[in-house]
């Protein structure tokens, strides 16, 4: 594939108690990628060993065109990287750290980091150690926002945020997207904040990727129907649906693979279908979530 | 430009298709005409803050329904068919009607019954207006 921003392929990590196995990642320049999963679940692995951080037992991992962890030295002129355990030098200010990341960046942007200090409403004179959990996520973020790289990667950048913080940090993030050029991959188990931001997302848990694609396509695929049968009226297994409920007349059922032909084949079974719900990424994931360890748990049985 | 689109996270309706609404509305009111530009499709990801994947499906749609066309590097605009306006406004009743049609198809109100309660709804609502 051309010029991809980010390509993992077969990436492989064996620890003691965890395996991330076989990941298969792909992000277009110009996007935004979502990576959800439960805690645990290897994002956070994921993400170091894109970065060079970790180095993978197996598979290949491309970024920005640049093979890692062996070419993460030049790769990382135009990456933007932040993590919850980046530390800041606590007894600095904030202006001080601004001056350091300029010294090293030439792309460092004076103006720009002064719009964002003024947007994410920070003073530079501070010290790091007086800032609150917000105003400190805020600040690593300035400090790479800033440099304008071509590639943002964010382990968990809107977790333990109050909302205004939060949806500061959304506005930036979606910003960045002004420029056909650059893209972001973020991490987060909010999943309204992936929902509402990203064109890609990404589905891990048991360090296995349960699902990577499209958003909007993926989205469309899953519907909740509800039904009403008859009493003595069997609703027949479908291909497409991933689970159904009944409780009395009532049934709700799960779909996957949603299309016209699932409606009908209840309908011609005898059963009325009451209405036809989209859902949000968050009901998908628990529901993927627990199809894909159902059907792993088989298998390893 | 200002969109002046709302995204409503309490609507259980998708993104793309809340924006499609919009649009459509703002042309059947008469406050974007025919012809007019519109946001390019990054330009209104980037207002709205959400995904340009969402955006480009909204337009997408839009465009096959012949509601806008877009021209690869001059960006999108509201399609210049005279009477667009009006057909969208119609376009708009004819499903509200069908919804009635179906909902007393549903409680078994024949048709005749119907035609008298809508006679009786618009009777009414003119009766409120001119109070």
């Amino acid at each position: 594939m051309k010029n991809l921003a980010i390509q993992l392929d077969g990436v492989g990590k064996k620890y003691r108690y965890f395996t991330l196995d076989n990941i298969q990642l792909q992000l277009p320049p110009g996007q935004i990628m979502g990576l959800i999963g439960p805690n645990g679940a290897g994002k956070s692995t994921t993400i170091r060993i894109l970065m060079g951080l970790i180095h993978q037992d197996q598979g290949e991992v491309r970024v920005l065109g640049h093979r890692m962890p062996a070419e993460q030295v030049a790769a990382k002129w135009d990456i933007g990287f932040a993590s919850e355990d980046m530390r800041l030098y606590d007894v600095m200010t904030l202006d001080w750290h601004m001056r350091f990341i300029r010294s090293i960046y030439p792309q460092w942007d004076p103006a720009y980091a002064q719009l964002l200090l003024k947007r994410f409403g920070l003073m530079a004179e501070q010290k790091i150690k007086g800032l609150s959990h917000g105003q400190r996520v805020k600040a690593t973020l300035l400090l790479v926002l800033a440099r304008r790289p071509r590639l943002l990667v964010l382990d968990e950048p809107t977790t333990g945020l109050d909302p205004v913080a939060r949806h500061e940090i959304l506005r930036e993030l979606t910003a960045v997207m002004n420029d056909e050029g650059r893209s972001i991959l973020f991490s987060s188990h909010n999943t309204q904040d992936v929902e509402q931001i990203s064109d890609q997302i990404t589905f891990i848990d048991r360090g296995r990727i349960i699902d990577s694609m499209d958003k909007e396509a993926y989205l469309d695929r899953w519907r909740r129907l509800r039904l009403e049968a008859p009493t003595g009226i069997e609703l027949p297994a479908l291909p497409g649906v991933i689970s159904i409920r009944q409780t009395g007349r009532l049934a709700v059922a799960t779909s996957n693979e949603f299309g016209p032909g699932i409606a009908r084949a209840y309908e011609n079974s005898g059963a009325r279908v009451q209405t036809i719900e989209n859902m949000t990424l968050e009901e998908i994931f628990v529901a993927k979530v627990e199809l894909s360890r159902e059907e792993h748990q088989e298998v390893g049985a | 430009m200002d969109s002046g689109i709302l995204i409503s996270q309490s609507d259980k309706r998708p993104i793309y298709l809340q924006i499609i609404e919009q649009i459509k509305r703002r042309i059947a009111l008469g406050d974007w005409s025919e012809g007019q530009p519109i946001p390019s499709i990054r330009q209104l990801a980037v207002d709205l803050q959400i995904s340009v994947i969402t955006v480009k499906r909204a337009y997408l749609e839009l465009e096959r329904e012949g509601v806008i066309v877009t021209q690869q590097g001059r960006g999108s605009r509201i399609a210049p068919t005279p009477g667009l306006g009006l057909r969208l406004h119609q376009e708009e009743l004819q499903k509200h009607l069908e919804h009635a049609a179906r909902l007393s198809a549903l409680l078994g109100i024949e048709q005749k019954e119907l035609e008298t309660r809508l006679r009786e709804a618009s009777d009414s609502l003119a009766a409120k207006e001119d109070q």
